[in-house]
């Protein structure tokens, strides 16, 4: 009950929704950067949808299955093959044990998650199993994946289990086995809305001069190879505030967008610091996080602005989204995970 | 006492809620601050996810699917309007034994240079003062202190380091504090302790809490050795 890594690609975590009820005490909150995908991939596979599933980063990893495993691979596509044959993504995949799934670097989007029916078997660090890489705490012994790794896999629930042995007929010597269903393209036509982000204002945007304050919304920032799951440098505009802002250190959130003195924005992520003492130009709205953490360093991207009313109402349609999403999955269980 | 009452209650972000008293940090702030947490964590608001409180404001997250932007505002204001300064007649203190100088601490005779000083001198003015927590940020554990001496005060490094060993103690400007974890950093180390700062298996996983007063006790490298050995 295992995945053997064989490679571990550039950047691969394990990540769940992130160490909520800490942040008073200064823990960093970490999790999926593309949380819409990782609760997907798990829904997919019939876990609950903060399990915890890999984050792979640009280059994924080759893994080898030690077992039949039913998993699910969404997000970015980083091209996911099992014996050198394709596999599809945002869809349920049965791989027979002994197989290698290996990934190539992304053809689309930059982070993929793979879920794994029954969830990996690793504790709890203060009620998640995200990976905090700079305290070294949670996920695969607090540290990013390495070769000869050893992933221990939980048990799936009885009724997932019934399902893959539907499925573990394995066609034609097939390495691999899926279903007739995926994600419809209508649920991830959001992920194509890629170039423009929408954001709030931020607590300081009035502090900023109006030219800066006019070409953050006209135009168009690079993200920079020094982005990470800290946050995103960006380059190519600077911004710049009417006169020196006395900032005392406050809390930040995810997608914050501050900008320190010399003038390029940092958007913070999913690996941010509780609090931050730069000015705050804007908020990237909840329900874009998952497009930024799609979005390449180098890459352009713009920013458009919403009012909190309409982000909290994006955020509530893609959560009633999600929800059919998850109903018509449960269908699908129910009626048997039908082959392809 | 009722403090005094004027406070901003600002969206941060789609989720989030900014309720900021002043824009200075003094004393009288931070019971402020401090009052409100502590309402917030004995009747959290109906849908609230956590807080933060920070120098002089607390950042309140909700779940959007659960309350509003006005019902978490109208709690908050309701909540700083009967607020009670809370006057601590009996802050929790907390010692935290330092090594200083030697290789735990190598800046320590910058430190002791730059303001005219003996090592010695800037040992006893450093483990002589008492420290506030203001509050607790940028690192799991790391607290921000107030009460810095300002003759030991020193800038930054010019080449902040790019690895910084975790108990490091440092000075930057007027202040003091601990590093929790290894992390680059520009502070000027004068010693280092044995004692965790941040312990997560331990509950809470923070040493210590915004409110508490913070004492440093020169221990010997021989003391610093057994402590690393046993834990402690």
């Amino acid at each position: 009950m295992s995945i053997f890594v064989l490679k571990p690609g550039l950047l691969t975590t394990v990540q769940d929704l992130g160490r909520y009820g800490w942040q008073r005490h200064g823990v960093i909150v970490s999790g999926a950067m593309d949380p819409f995908a990782l609760r997907l991939a798990n829904l997919l596979v019939g876990n609950d949808e903060g399990e915890a599933a890999l984050e792979m980063t640009w280059i994924g990893p080759e893994l080898k299955f030690e077992t039949d495993s039913l998993i699910a691979v969404t997000g970015g596509n980083l091209n996911p093959s099992v014996n050198g044959q394709p596999v599809p993504i945002w869809r349920p995949v049965l791989v027979k044990s002994g197989s290698v799934l290996r990934f190539t670097a992304a053809i689309n989007g930059c982070r993929g998650y793979l879920a794994a029916a029954g969830g990996f078997r690793i504790a709890s660090v203060l009620g998640s199993k995200s990976t905090y890489l700079r305290a070294g705490i949670g996920g695969f012994e607090g540290r990013a994946l390495r070769e000869t790794d050893r992933l221990p896999l939980g048990t799936p629930a009885p009724a997932v289990q019934s399902q893959i042995r539907q499925l573990q007929t394995f066609p034609d010597n097939s390495p691999f086995a899926s279903v007739n269903w995926r994600v419809s393209e209508h649920s991830l036509s959001f992920y194509r809305e890629k170039k423009t982000i929408r954001v709030m204002r931020g607590g300081e945007f009035l502090h900023f001069n109006e030219a800066s304050r006019s070409r953050f919304f006209h135009e168009e920032f690079r993200v920079t190879p020094q982005s990470d799951r800290m946050g995103y440098r960006l380059s190519d505009v600077t911004l710049e505030l009417q006169k020196p802002l006395e900032m005392i250190s406050e809390a930040v959130t995810a997608g914050t967008i501050q900008v320190p003195p010399d003038g390029n924005p940092i958007v913070l992520t999913a690996d941010r610091q509780t609090t931050g003492g730069y000015p705050k130009i804007a908020q990237i709205i909840s329900a874009d996080l998952p497009i930024l953490a799609q979005i390449k360093p180098g890459e352009k991207l713009r920013f458009r602005e919403v009012s909190l009313e309409e982000a909290q109402e994006l955020y509530r349609s893609r959560e009633q989204e999600l929800h059919i999403l998850r109903q018509g999955l449960r269908l699908n269980w129910q009626q048997g995970l039908r082959q392809a | 006492m009722t403090a005094n009452r004027s406070c901003r209650v600002t969206p941060l972000g789609d989720s989030a809620v900014l309720v900021q008293f002043n824009q200075t940090i003094d004393l009288e702030t931070h019971r402020m601050v401090k009052s409100l947490a502590k309402d917030l964590g004995q009747r959290p608001l109906p849908g609230m996810i956590e807080y933060i409180p920070a120098f002089a404001s607390i950042a309140v997250f909700y779940d959007m699917l659960q309350t509003s932007f006005t019902a978490i505002r109208s709690g908050l204001l309701d909540l700083a309007a009967s607020l009670e300064q809370q006057i601590d007649d009996r802050p929790n203190t907390v010692e935290i034994p330092v090594c200083y100088g030697g290789e735990l601490g190598p800046d320590l005779e910058f430190v002791a240079k730059h303001n005219g000083l003996t090592e010695e001198e800037v040992i006893q003015i450093h483990s002589g003062n008492e420290y506030l927590v203001y509050m607790i940020g940028f690192a799991p554990g790391f607290p921000y202190l107030g009460g810095m001496s300002e003759q030991i005060a020193t800038p930054r490094r010019q080449t902040p380091r790019l690895s910084i060993h975790p108990g490091s103690v440092g000075i930057a400007g007027t202040q003091t504090g601990v590093y929790p974890i290894e992390t680059p950093g520009g502070w000027q180390l004068i010693g280092r302790t044995p004692t965790a700062l941040f312990r997560p298996s331990e509950h809470p996983p923070s040493l210590l809490q915004a409110g508490d007063i913070v004492r440093f006790r020169p221990i010997s490298r021989e003391e610093f050795d057994r402590r690393m050995e046993q834990g402690i």
